[in-house]
């Protein structure tokens, strides 16, 4: 068998704040090309720190204690942190959380855009300018020259979202790690902007690691799906045949607690108590 | 734009209503103070009717807010009356003095900036290591030192244990009447003459120090803060992730988000430093409006306190006002409002 | 109240800093038994002797002696009075005045506040180098003129501060309650918001302390303080920045003295704000 794409081995890693408490729990995960791998998990479930691991940039008080990450046959977790940097960005880009924050209140949408271009590529000023406008039409921008020019805060949440998928599919990256990307969008622009990575996706063949708490989003946009509870994989499939026909108590409760369409940003319902009894007993922690 | 017009045009007419509060202070102030104004303007030897004509001269035979009027009046006109003590025109002692302190204020503005910026910055680049705390305290130090001091100190040790600097002045008298202007240092420095610069500079240094290192030290604190705080923002991570190195990341994204509230402080902190200019002019003897307002002060010299009071108060306003520009400037969002 | 104080003595800066001023707060009450010398002695056969130590000293002057043969370090003793009456009084009744127009306007809110916050507002707009000018020009110089300019610009700093704490306190839920068993609305204020207030009030105090020492300082510097016939540290450090080239001494005691006195105000109100501040946050 070939080495996979991506493959995440036996990753553990505890908390250096709270007296080394595990994080994650001997969590395996492979990714081929151009597939989309879901990620669900409440939040602490280890999801997010997954996808830190896979950017290199996990907080101090994070450490690792065993396992690997293997990226096209390198290990990220032993790269000199210059060979780390040079994939980081240019073959592994993030879709962040937060549109707000994400882009620099003080710098023009051009400059924030065009950066990776010019220093990674090292592309002139009007080839970058050319290839920013390409890409902003590819997200659907209308007058793109328009916002080239803009300031963030003169744009919407959803515009934004689109200039930071722009962003993180610049540089034709091979992976993309999506960091629960519409949480903090409206319920109508969240759809749009799924389906939009779902096409940019498509249509440049990126593998792509989906961090998210809904089911509902990995319906639509996952080809497979790891679940997890407190930083251990429970369950790990095809989508259709994990939401179908779901093997683990913990699965069943969440698919039947929800999520619904017509109040997404609720969250999931609670899960029954006896079902994260079960659950903590079968990984011994009290 | 129109916006930001209308809130310049609005700070303007708000700048020219502060000072006009000034002027009234200033008036009643000076009105309060026991004796008779004429009294200290007239020369010896004048008689009554001199006295009667001069009374009516100034408006002092009229009511108290006829007084004000033709008072006002005349400071618009630029008539700050005579200095009883040096016996010359204010207006013109001011114009000879005023450009010292300026050069001086401005000199120690420029050096706290870039001091202070760069103990910021290098502050912010080090965090976390041994040197943060190292800088953080002598940062801290600096500032708890009050610029009497800092000047007092500087004397003592430049002017006596190594002495390199000249301890008063504004520059070699053997230099001094080659001048067109009063501004000495932006002159020589616009006719490259060398031998004037040096001599200026020398002078100027232990002065701007003792305004300027207190300064800086508050610019590096705020500085630091306000860098920190932008350097956990999302935006920061994704540029990291584009690969830029620490300094990239602090001079490219972060510094312009935590430039306006530096600034915005560095204003209020300027006026104060221009406050300092008094006490320090007076330690180096250095030929400034500060100097001469102590002077003025233990003289008694009721015109001059007048018309100092006025050129400190306008002075104020003024860096007020180009302060809220200013930050009007380093922020978009108030930009293209 | 004794609670705090174990806290605040538990502090090492309180601990270093009070104790520093301790010291010379006796040596001002004490000056005339404790100095050497007579401060006002004049005798040119001694003028500019060096401290001990250097060539050319005379016993018993330990710090030297001025241009006019005066003892340095009996004139340091006697200046930390002027010293330490202007830090204890200016200060003191700046922050009375200060506490008690904030505590109004805090408390009573309404018309009283919107009076006293419009004054602070002005004020403060005033730069103060501008005020001290004028009002030592009306004042006249001497002791009680640098006490007022003191009180004058400065009560605004306690106003503020006490305004917002006792606004804050007027939110908690023991004012409530002592409201709801009906004590009068004063009695309220000076039973049990005041002292929940006091440690704002104290690390205060000391800032301002200090800040009075260096005001103080200066003042007498250019000679608009006490009379020249009372030693001063600032006049002391007038007349040695005139005579530095022969006796840097006379310039530079006065200048140590001066520096360690403003820090230890200021690391004491530092670490009685630290200390104090836990408790009233709890």
């Amino acid at each position: 068998m070939t080495e996979p794409f991506l493959s995440i081995t036996g990753l553990s890693a505890v908390s250096d704040r709270e007296n080394g408490a595990p994080i994650l729990r001997d969590v395996s995960l492979r990714l081929e090309r151009g597939e989309v791998r879901g990620l669900v998990g409440e939040s602490g479930a280890g999801k997010s720190t997954i996808a830190k691991a896979l950017l290199g940039i996990l907080p101090r008080t994070v450490r690792v204690t065993g396992g690997a990450i293997r990226f096209e046959g390198q290990d990220l977790l032993t790269l000199k942190p210059k060979q780390l940097s040079d994939i980081m960005g240019s073959e592994i880009s993030l879709i962040p959380q937060d549109p707000q924050t994400a882009l620099n209140p003080g710098r023009r949408v051009e400059s924030q855009l065009t950066d990776g271009l010019r220093m990674r590529r090292g592309l002139s000023r009007q080839a970058a300018h050319d290839k920013a406008l390409k890409l902003l039409e590819e997200v659907h921008i209308r007058d793109p020259e328009r916002v080239l020019k803009a300031y963030p805060h003169e744009l919407s949440g959803g515009m934004r979202q689109r200039v930071l998928i722009a962003a993180a599919f610049a540089l034709e990256p091979k992976l993309v790690v999506a960091d629960e990307p519409t949480t903090a969008l409206d319920v109508t622009v969240q759809k749009q902007i799924l389906r939009l990575i779902r096409g940019m996706q498509k249509t440049h063949g990126t593998g792509m690691i989906f961090v998210t708490h809904d089911l509902g989003v990995v319906a639509q946009i996952c080809d497979t799906v790891t679940l997890l509870y407190a930083g251990k994989v429970i369950e790990a499939g095809p989508t259709a045949q994990v939401l179908a026909t779901p093997k683990h108590a913990y699965t069943k409760a969440l698919l039947a607690a929800g999520p619904r369409y017509d109040r997404p940003t609720a969250g999931l319902e609670p899960v029954p108590q006896a079902i994260f009894d079960q659950l903590r007993a079968e990984m011994g922690i009290m | 734009m129109p916006l930001i017009l209308l809130s310049a045009l609005n700070r303007i007419a708000l700048a020219a209503v502060t000072l006009f509060g000034v002027a009234v202070v200033v008036f009643v102030l000076l009105r309060v103070v026991p004796g008779d104004p004429i009294a200290m303007m007239i020369s010896p030897g004048s008689t009554p009717e001199q006295i009667a004509q001069m009374r009516a001269n100034y408006g002092l035979d009229g009511s108290i807010l006829s007084q004000f009027w033709i008072w006002l009046k005349a400071i618009l006109l630029g008539d700050f009356g005579t200095s009883i003590s040096l016996r010359r025109n204010v207006l013109e002692l001011l114009a000879e003095r005023l450009p010292a302190t300026l050069e001086l204020a401005v000199a120690a503005l420029v050096f706290a900036v870039l001091l202070g910026g760069a103990i910021a910055i290098i502050g912010t680049l080090v965090r976390r290591t041994f040197l943060e705390p190292v800088l953080d305290t002598v940062n801290g130090t600096i500032l708890a030192v009050p610029d009497f001091v800092w000047a007092l100190a500087l004397i003592s040790v430049f002017g006596v244990f190594f002495p390199v600097f000249p301890l008063s002045g504004r520059v070699d008298p053997s230099v001094q009447n080659d001048f067109f202007t009063y501004f000495y240092l932006i002159e020589s420095l616009l006719t490259l003459r060398l031998s004037a610069i040096v001599d200026i500079s020398s002078h100027m240094i232990m002065p701007v120090l003792a305004l300027g290192l207190p300064l800086a030290a508050i610019i590096a604190r705020v500085l630091k803060e306000a860098l920190l705080e932008a350097m956990v923002q999302d935006y920061i991570l994704l540029a990291k992730l584009k690969g830029k190195s620490n300094l990239r990341l602090i001079m490219q994204e972060a510094l312009r988000n935590a430039i306006g509230p530096t600034v915005a402080l560095t204003g209020v902190q300027f006026t104060f430093l221009i406050g300092g200019t008094v006490i320090v002019e007076r330690i180096f003897a250095y030929p400034g409006i500060g100097n001469m307002a102590i002077d003025a002060v233990i003289n008694r010299d009721l015109p001059l306190i007048q018309g100092l009071v006025l050129v400190f108060g306008a002075l104020f306003i003024l860096i007020n006002l180009g302060v809220d520009l200013l930050v009007a400037a380093f922020n978009p969002r108030l930009r293209h409002a | 109240m004794r609670k705090s104080l174990k806290a605040a003595l538990s502090e090492p800066k309180v601990v270093l800093a009070g104790g520093f001023i301790l010291l010379l707060l006796i040596a001002a009450v004490f000056a005339p038994w404790l100095a050497p010398k007579d401060p006002l002695e004049q005798d040119l056969m001694l003028g500019t002797l060096p401290p001990t130590g250097y060539e050319g000293t005379e016993p018993g002057y330990w710090l030297g002696t001025d241009d006019l043969g005066r003892d340095v370090l009996s004139r340091l003793i006697h200046g930390s009075r002027t010293a330490l009456i202007v830090a204890f009084v200016a200060a003191g009744l700046a922050a009375l005045l200060g506490t008690m127009l904030g505590l109004l306007a805090g408390w009573y809110r309404g018309w009283v506040d919107v009076v006293i916050s419009r004054l602070v507002d002005i004020w403060m707009a005033f730069p103060p180098v501008l005020l001290s000018i004028l009002l030592v020009a009306v004042l006249g110089s001497g002791v009680h003129s640098v006490i007022a300019a003191i009180v004058i610009i400065d009560w605004t700093r306690f106003c503020r501060v006490v305004r917002s704490e006792t606004m804050a306190q007027a939110q908690m839920d023991y004012v409530t309650a002592a409201q709801t068993i009906g004590f009068p609305k004063a009695r309220i204020l000076f039973s049990e918001i005041l002292p929940n207030v006091a440690p704002v009030i104290v690390a205060l105090l000391s800032l301002e302390m200090g800040i009075a020492v260096i005001v103080e300082a200066i003042l007498s510097f250019v000679g608009l303080s006490v009379s020249s016939d009372t030693p001063t540290w600032g006049g002391m450090i007038a007349q040695g920045r005139a005579i530095i080239y022969q006796g840097w001494w006379v310039l530079v005691a006065p200048l140590v003295l001066l520096f360690l006195t403003v820090l230890a105000f200021n690391q004491l109100g530092d670490g009685l704000r630290r200390a104090l501040d836990p408790m009233m946050r709890r």
